[in-house]
């Protein structure tokens, strides 16, 4: 909370454009899953916040969502710094509370069943967890449901075997459930509580 | 009032102008929410995401809710295309159209495969949807259980438990009555098998273009502060029973403009003695098809 | 062909320029004068348009031409691009030095009866013209408190508090800004209802009146004032005075409810708008107090009782709007309901021939 605004790296240049540009990547995301969509990167937040989870929670994070950070990202003043001064999120410690989880890394993703799914009547109340996936994860994963052509094969984003079960089991929540994003280098790939995963090697 | 009521505005300075707009008329904050709204949307299909609709410069049922949400969704690279009754020079087509382009200063055609992003009431375009485009509807009910059931916490239930009886009841009451189930717009689907969903009072002849359309379709009713969404390959399926199957409305006759068959047309009054003609309700596709440009292809 | 649509551009653009025309008169009247001398009119417009500013609310009644639906929604499509710094302190309307004060539940109360313009003893004969006559000077106005009447009676706890015991004053919701869902807080009820179209909520509560979910109302007091407007800005950590407004306030005084572990209290319906708006705030009061049936157990059935009935439909900006949409061409769907009617005649005649050609004789 010390940090002087002066050492605050900029948000967006061009606000309104660059927030419709990555929203609409966003979208694509998530009504493609597992697509991997591109996502034009143009400002810089401090580490360990990549450029791509920063548009991200510039567009759809305000004084509105609740976000919970991982460990790595709570732990770095600079980053909460950015976050609050460009967004006006809640930082929230109990990633139940929050609308919007930010993981910098597979592994630091919240166990599913702790998050707020929302309600068989207002499911859309349910967190959205944004996750940096690992690069050159071996596919280990096809994927079905709307949005999907017939089905697709996916490299699991390199998130732990049990997290893939536990969001293999929430598909039988549905309408409740948990919406996910992965970043990587350039783009954003959504997998919606839709999408029903079959592990390969697990059936 | 005895005029000493003030409030702080009254001490600008003389010269500055006292009513200023937003870029592209909505605030950022209230476009973060729509496109939260919209998310939730796509990963629930079917499912009535309640927003908190705004005011928009242009009455409440004439296209505020896909206004809104063309708005949040709209940028500079797209390309705009609105319908009204599928035509592209309808006046609330030309209101809506005119209205993007003063506030958002957006680039628009007339041509289906075009657009990236087509706003429309009533209509789906005869030219099929491609990927990477988007169709936002205008919607004035979107609860589809709502003539049925008029209170919002009972429709809130009634979808929570999946509980569609009534639903069917009044169809088969149609086919009881009249032999068919009477409903030739607005009619009922079920979306990826969960949420019976109103697919905007569109024709049920346009009701099989909704299914597995490779375009994201996102509704949006402003009035009734409703966001929902059909993400592209996603069953969209007209209810009906297996003794009386769903049946779009079909016309035996072509255009007697452009000659096309198996389009929806519109019946033109001609003369006081009973005199009509038929021709295409797409204005765009007509054209084109009379005019030998084809319609085929896709934008991407 | 159907030049009706066609053309649409051009169309639009004729009807815009003959609307203009049609408005134009001899000789402009300034929003000015319409802010001071249809102040009434004005308020309608700001509470209904849910934005204090009789400046705007007045070009808006202009640009309208008198359409006091469509200068609402010229002010409410303004109001929602506005930001948005705050919520304001709770305005203390007991502290209010009222230019109008009267309660029909007691004779004299202290601080006395203040009539204030008010047309309640005007003779409705239209005049010719109007004059300006001489306001003799206030005599002592504003030396003695003038204590809400409702708080005289709840010091003998006589009525219910204000609020609940274990109020925690939360931050009010904001219908404009979240999606409201039924049932709702009292809060966001009469938010609802101060944007609420006038005459809507006048029939209603005249419609309790008349046993629809009567409530035995007596009007506690109303009062018309001025009043300090208070803001705490972050920034500087405490309240300060932002402007003032002129509010016109009903505290509605009705039939009492006790129960096992309550003695009997007279109930409350709350009413509160912009300017001067009395018939608004009173109706606005009654509708609260009707609303409230649940909280009291009592028996729901009629349609001031029925929240969802009420706020669903008191809002004239969305009633106006789907009401008037039905000018838009429907002639798609139209059609379809031909084509169906069509062919279900024709199955009629079919099978009512059938059955002739069957006929013995």
């Amino acid at each position: 909370m010390s940090q002087p605004t002066a050492a605050l790296t900029p948000g967006f240049a061009h606000p309104v454009h660059d927030a419709q540009r990555t929203f609409r990547a966003v979208l694509e995301a998530m009504a493609r899953p597992l697509t991997p969509q591109p996502l034009g990167v143009p400002l810089t937040p401090p580490a360990p916040l990549t450029a791509e989870a920063g548009v991200v929670v510039l567009t759809l994070c305000d004084e509105q969502t609740p976000l919970w950070l991982d460990e790595a990202l709570r732990g770095s003043t600079e980053v909460t710094t950015w976050i609050r001064f460009h967004t006006g999120a809640p930082l929230v410690d109990d990633a139940a509370q929050a609308l919007f989880c930010l993981a910098s890394s597979p592994h630091s993703a919240p166990p599913l069943d702790t998050l707020n799914l929302g309600t068989d009547q207002e499911p859309h109340h349910s967190a959205t967890v944004i996750i940096e996936a690992a690069e050159g994860a071996e596919g280990s994963c096809t994927a079905a449901g709307p949005g999907i052509r017939e089905s697709l094969t996916w490299n699991g984003a390199g998130l732990p075997p049990r997290f893939l079960k536990d969001r293999q089991r929430l598909t039988e929540a549905f309408p409740r459930g948990v919406d996910l994003l992965f970043l990587t280098p350039g783009a954003v790939s959504g997998l919606p509580r839709t999408t029903r995963l079959s592990l390969i090697g697990d059936i | 009032m005895g005029g000493q009521a003030m409030t702080l505005t009254d001490q600008r300075p003389a010269s500055e102008p006292r009513i200023v707009y937003n870029e592209g008329y909505l605030d950022e904050q209230t476009k973060r929410a729509i496109r939260r709204a919209l998310l939730k949307g796509v990963a629930i299909p079917g499912f009535q995401v309640p927003f908190a609709s705004r005011e928009v410069p242009m009455p409440r049922g004439w296209g505020t809710g896909g206004v809104q949400v063309t708005a949040s969704i709209i940028g500079p690279e797209d390309l705009l295309k609105v319908i009204d009754q599928g035509a592209d020079d309808t006046t609330n087509a030309v209101s809506i159209r005119q209205f993007f382009e003063r506030v958002a200063g957006s680039a628009s055609t007339t041509h289906t495969e075009q657009a990236t992003i087509i706003q429309t009431r009533h209509r789906i375009p005869e030219t099929p949807l491609a990927a990477g485009q988007t169709i936002v509807y205008q919607v004035p009910i979107p609860e589809p259980l709502r003539f049925l059931e008029p209170r919002e916490t009972e429709t809130r239930r009634l979808h929570a438990l999946e509980e569609y009886g009534l639903m069917y009841v009044k169809l088969y009451e149609d086919i009881a009555r009249y032999g068919h189930i009477a409903k030739t717009y607005d009619y009922p689907v079920r979306v990826n098998g969960r949420y019976i969903m109103a697919p905007s009072p569109i024709p049920s002849f346009d009701n099989p273009k909704m299914h597995m359309s490779p375009a994201l379709q996102l509704f949006g009713a402003g009035r009734e502060k409703r966001i929902y969404a059909v993400p592209p390959f996603t069953s969209v399926e007209s209810l009906g029973f297996e003794d009386h199957p769903f049946e779009p409305q079909s016309f035996e006759r072509p255009c007697q403009i452009c000659g096309s068959e198996g389009v929806y047309l519109d019946e033109v009054i001609t003369d006081d003695a009973g005199g009509a003609m038929f021709v295409c309700s797409d204005t765009d596709y007509c054209a084109r098809t009379s005019s030998g440009t084809s319609t085929e292809g896709a934008p991407q | 062909m159907y030049v009706a649509v066609k053309g649409g551009e051009k169309a639009i653009e004729n009807a815009h320029a003959l609307l203009a025309k049609r408005g134009s008169g001899q000789e402009r009247v300034t929003a000015q004068q319409i802010s001071e001398q249809m102040g009434v009119l004005v308020s309608r417009v700001m509470n209904e348009g849910s934005l204090y500013d009789p400046e705007l609310a007045a070009k808006a009644l202009l640009q309208a031409q008198g359409d006091v639906l469509e200068a609402i929604t010229l002010l409410r499509s303004y109001r929602t691009t506005l930001p948005r710094f705050g919520v304001t302190a709770a305005l203390d309307t007991g502290a209010l030095p009222p230019e109008r004060r009267i309660s029909a539940t007691f004779k004299d109360i202290p601080g006395g009866q203040q009539l204030g313009a008010t047309f309640d003893y005007t003779h409705r004969l239209l005049a010719e013209e109007l004059h300006t006559p001489e306001v003799p000077a206030a005599q002592g106005e504003a030396a003695e408190a003038m204590p809400r009447v409702t708080d005289l009676l709840g010091r003998s706890a006589l009525v219910e508090p204000d609020h609940p015991q274990d109020w925690a004053d939360p931050e009010p919701g904001d219908l404009t800004r979240e999606p409201a869902t039924f049932p709702m807080s009292r809060a966001e009820r009469l938010q609802a209802l101060a944007r609420g179209d006038e005459g809507f909520l006048l029939s209603l509560g005249y419609s309790t009146q008349r046993g629809f979910g009567n409530t035995h109302p007596f009007a506690g007091e109303v009062r018309i004032g001025e009043i300090e407007v208070l803001f705490e800005a972050p920034e500087i950590g405490h309240e300060v005075p932002i402007g003032r407004i002129e509010v016109t306030e009903c505290q509605m005084v009705n039939q009492f409810v006790g129960s096992a572990e309550k003695p009997p209290q007279f109930t409350r319906g709350y009413g509160l708008s912009f300017g001067r708006a009395e018939r608004k705030a009173m109706s606005m009061a009654l509708v609260d107090r009707a609303l409230r049936a649940a909280e009291f157990g009592e028996r729901a059935v009629s349609p001031a009782q029925d929240e969802e009935f009420v706020i669903s439909h008191c809002d004239n900006v969305q009633a106006t709007g789907f009401v008037e949409h039905l000018k838009l061409p429907h002639y798609v769907d139209f059609q379809a309901e031909l084509v169906l009617l069509r062919q279900l005649g024709a199955e009629f005649g079919q099978s009512t021939d059938g059955r002739a050609s069957n006929d013995p004789d």
